[in-house]
């Protein structure tokens, strides 16, 4: 079987690639995308953390579906905003929302 | 066990090997004739008649997001169903406080007008 | 296999908030909407889950819970009056200037009850899936109420911003709660304590959960390195959605954030407290001195609340009960002090604005007496002069501290309070001996600094400006700062009356 050590090498690699993209991208859309990239290497740790630690119980498997479930419901209002946002502004560009600096 | 994966390299090997020998040989043996028709995509014998790369309209993102929400709620129907028998009523009444609250929320983008475009 | 039995009574006052948030989109979808019917359903509902939440704080016996997920013991139940404190001010402040802003008024009152379902659940929470849960609700609820004023592009640009940072703290909440799960084996808040109290199997991912962890909680606080979007979110936002938010949000974080480290994580106090200690007195300072540059109420306040979380956070670095009991007290006073300072300027706000200038305060005192002596109440009770309740609030914070052995952080909050006395009173002495007419020029020395003000002033007449005709104060606005001057008064005045049932309430955490 595959060990620990795998699944969580995966998910810090995910987490690292969830983190750069949501710092260096311009585009509130790919943002959104680096911190969904983000919200899988935690399902990964928690399920993985799960089978190997307490095989017995299932609250990491709950958690994880959980974390989908509001994942999800966050996705359908960022999407929201950044549309209201396109609307006004013509641009998902995050350098272009530049209203309230001072 | 890792090795249990080495199947799966080997197959990852040769369909790239094959791939490449597959590009490879027509780009060295075939002769190279560009004619106009040639170049153009290809949609199925169509004679294309505008650019792909064009904006389209998403009226209907309001639909797309509000099916992201419901769809995903499904996910717990899935254990519900799976512990249905040993849950019994208990299980049915939860469900039914979840799926009714769900309920409400539909009424309201039903009667808000957010399902018309 | 045996069936759960569900304390259902734990979630009272939650259920009846939910209740009438659901009742309230049914109402609103099915009549259309009838402003001062769905302000009633809220009010009333809000009102009911107080008084909830005190009855059950009446309970004699053990504090009931449902199942390892929640508790209703008395420290959860008075960060449940905490937040309907600011939850009831927040609907009346906002019957007056919603409508004038959004078609969506059913929206409104029900995500504002939504959010105070969350909220009310983060101090309730035992298990890190309920506390994710809870968080979750209250911050999708307030991304889109920061963004309500859809006319007005920096209202959605605040609302993005609060949302991008806010997702992003959210899922380093989340990689945290899954190290410490990983480190522990368990989710559950007394589990987690029990498997540390024998040393942990890995310190290295149990200290890099915790920290982030910290900075999950740490933005929705606003302590400084993560209060970036404070300065954005709380003027861009509607004022009755900023004067809710600043207070209740505060609430609820800091209530899970006790319950989290003062339960889950004791036997690691001795490396978060010094980092949330160093925390706490960046955040002091920064909030203070940035504050004092502004010369725009919203603005100064976002400023202003990020330094009193920094105060609160002296509280939970203290790790003691007194601390914990310090934290909930201040947060109390925040509230009715906080919000009530909003809504003086939910008062003096014109149609269509984005901030008020601090000018517009120049002869307060004698166009709206009353409103001008409430806005000095609030502006000392913030700086910490007796006998107003955020007096009291910094001494038992500081007190706390100082017997916990962290004399450095309370120097450091005492300088901070001097500085701040210098904005707040400022804010005081423009009311009342500034003339009027110094709006004027005020109003542009403002503008240089933000494209909105000089938009707003450069069209519209000098000399009008000054003698503008006070706005009409609605009766819902006049009641709102009304009740929040009382509320700062009777706490500063009486403080004896809550500290005693305080010090009960938090023993449960520990």
């Amino acid at each position: 079987m595959v060990p620990l050590s795998w699944y969580l090498v995966l998910a810090a690699a995910l987490f690292s690639l969830g983190l750069y993209g949501a710092l260096s991208r311009r585009n509130a859309i790919a943002v959104l995308m680096g911190v969904e990239l983000i919200l899988n290497a935690v399902n990964i740790n928690l399920v993985a953390f799960n089978r190997f630690i307490v095989p017995a119980a299932v609250n990491g498997q709950i958690f994880a579906l959980f974390v989908l479930a509001v994942a999800a419901a966050e996705a359908a209002v960022g999407l929201a905003l950044i549309i209201a946002i396109y609307r006004t502004r013509n641009t998902v560009n995050l350098e272009d929302a530049d209203l309230m600096k001072g | 066990m890792p090795s249990d994966y080495l199947p799966i390299l080997i197959l990852i090997v040769l369909a790239t090997v094959f791939a490449i020998i597959a590009m490879a040989l027509p780009a060295v043996l075939g002769p190279s004739r560009k004619t106009k028709a040639k170049l153009e995509p290809y949609e199925s014998g169509m004679v294309p008649y505008t650019d792909a790369r064009r904006r389209f309209p998403v009226q209907y993102y309001v639909i797309a997001v509000l099916f992201i929400l419901f769809d995903i709620e499904v996910i717990f129907l899935y254990p519900w169903a799976v512990m249905l028998r040993q849950l019994r009523l208990f299980g049915l009444i939860e469900m039914a406080v979840f799926l009714g609250i769900l309920l409400v929320g539909y009424v309201f983008v039903w009667k808000k007008g957010a399902l018309e475009w | 296999m045996t069936l759960p039995t569900l304390d259902l009574v734990v979630l009272l006052p939650q259920l009846i908030v939910l209740t009438a948030a659901l009742l309230v989109l049914v109402v609103d979808g099915l009549s259309g909407a009838r402003s001062w019917l769905l302000a009633g359903i809220s009010l009333v509902a809000l009102l009911a889950a107080g008084a909830a939440a005190i009855w059950l704080s009446l309970q004699p016996g053990e504090p009931r819970r449902l199942q390892a997920m929640a508790v209703a013991d008395g420290f959860a139940l008075l960060f449940d009056v905490v937040i309907v404190v600011a939850a009831v001010l927040g609907v009346l402040l906002a019957y007056q200037s919603i409508p004038r802003i959004s078609q969506q008024v059913g929206s409104y009152y029900a995500l504002l009850l939504l959010a105070v379902v969350g909220m009310m659940t983060m101090g309730a929470a035992l298990d890190l899936i309920v506390v994710f849960l809870a968080l979750e609700i209250l911050s999708l609820a307030l991304y889109i109420l920061a963004g309500f004023n859809r006319s007005e592009p920096r209202s959605a640009e605040a609302s993005l911003k609060y949302f991008l940072l806010g997702a992003f703290a959210s899922a380093f909440f989340l990689y945290g709660a899954a190290l410490v799960y990983g480190a522990t084996a368990s989710l559950n808040l007394e589990a987690i304590a029990a498997a540390l109290a024998g040393g942990s199997r890995s310190p290295a991912m149990l200290y890099l959960g915790i920290a982030l962890l910290i900075v999950g909680f740490g933005f929705k606080v606003a302590l400084v390195p993560f209060h970036m979007w404070t300065p954005d979110v709380y003027p861009g936002a509607p004022t009755p959605v900023t004067a809710f938010m600043s207070a209740a949000t505060k609430a609820a974080a800091f209530a899970a954030f006790l319950r989290l480290f003062l339960t889950a994580l004791p036997t690691a106090q001795p490396t978060w407290s010094w980092a949330l200690a160093v925390l706490a007195a960046v955040t002091m300072t920064l909030g203070n001195v940035a504050a004092l540059r502004q010369r725009e109420l919203k603005r100064m306040l976002a400023y202003s609340s990020i330094a009193h979380a920094g105060y609160a956070a002296v509280g939970l670095v203290a790790g003691t009960a007194q601390g914990a009991g310090a934290v909930l007290f201040y947060l109390l006073a925040y509230a009715f002090m906080n919000v009530g300072a909003f809504g003086v300027v939910a008062a003096l706000e014109r149609a269509g604005e984005y901030d008020v200038a601090r000018g517009r305060l120049a002869g307060l005192s004698e166009r709206q007496p009353a409103l001008a002596a409430a806005m000095a109440i609030f502006m000392f009770s913030l700086t910490g002069i007796p006998p107003f309740a955020g007096f009291f609030g910094k001494l038992y914070v500081f007190g706390a501290a100082v017997a916990a052995g962290w004399g450095w952080l309370v120097v450091i909050g005492v300088i901070n309070s001097v500085i701040s006395a210098y904005y707040y009173l400022q804010v005081t002495v423009e009311m009342y001996f500034a003339a009027p007419a110094a709006e004027a020029p005020a109003a542009a020395a403002a503008g240089k600094k933000g494209r909105a003000v000089a938009k707003a002033a450069a069209p519209s007449p000098a000399p009008e400006e000054g003698k503008a005709a006070p706005a009409p104060l609605s009766r819902a606005t006049a009641a709102a700062v009304l009740a929040a001057a009382l509320g700062t008064v009777l706490i500063g005045v009486l403080p004896a009356l809550l500290t005693g049932w305080i010090a009960q309430a938090v023993q449960g955490i520990f």
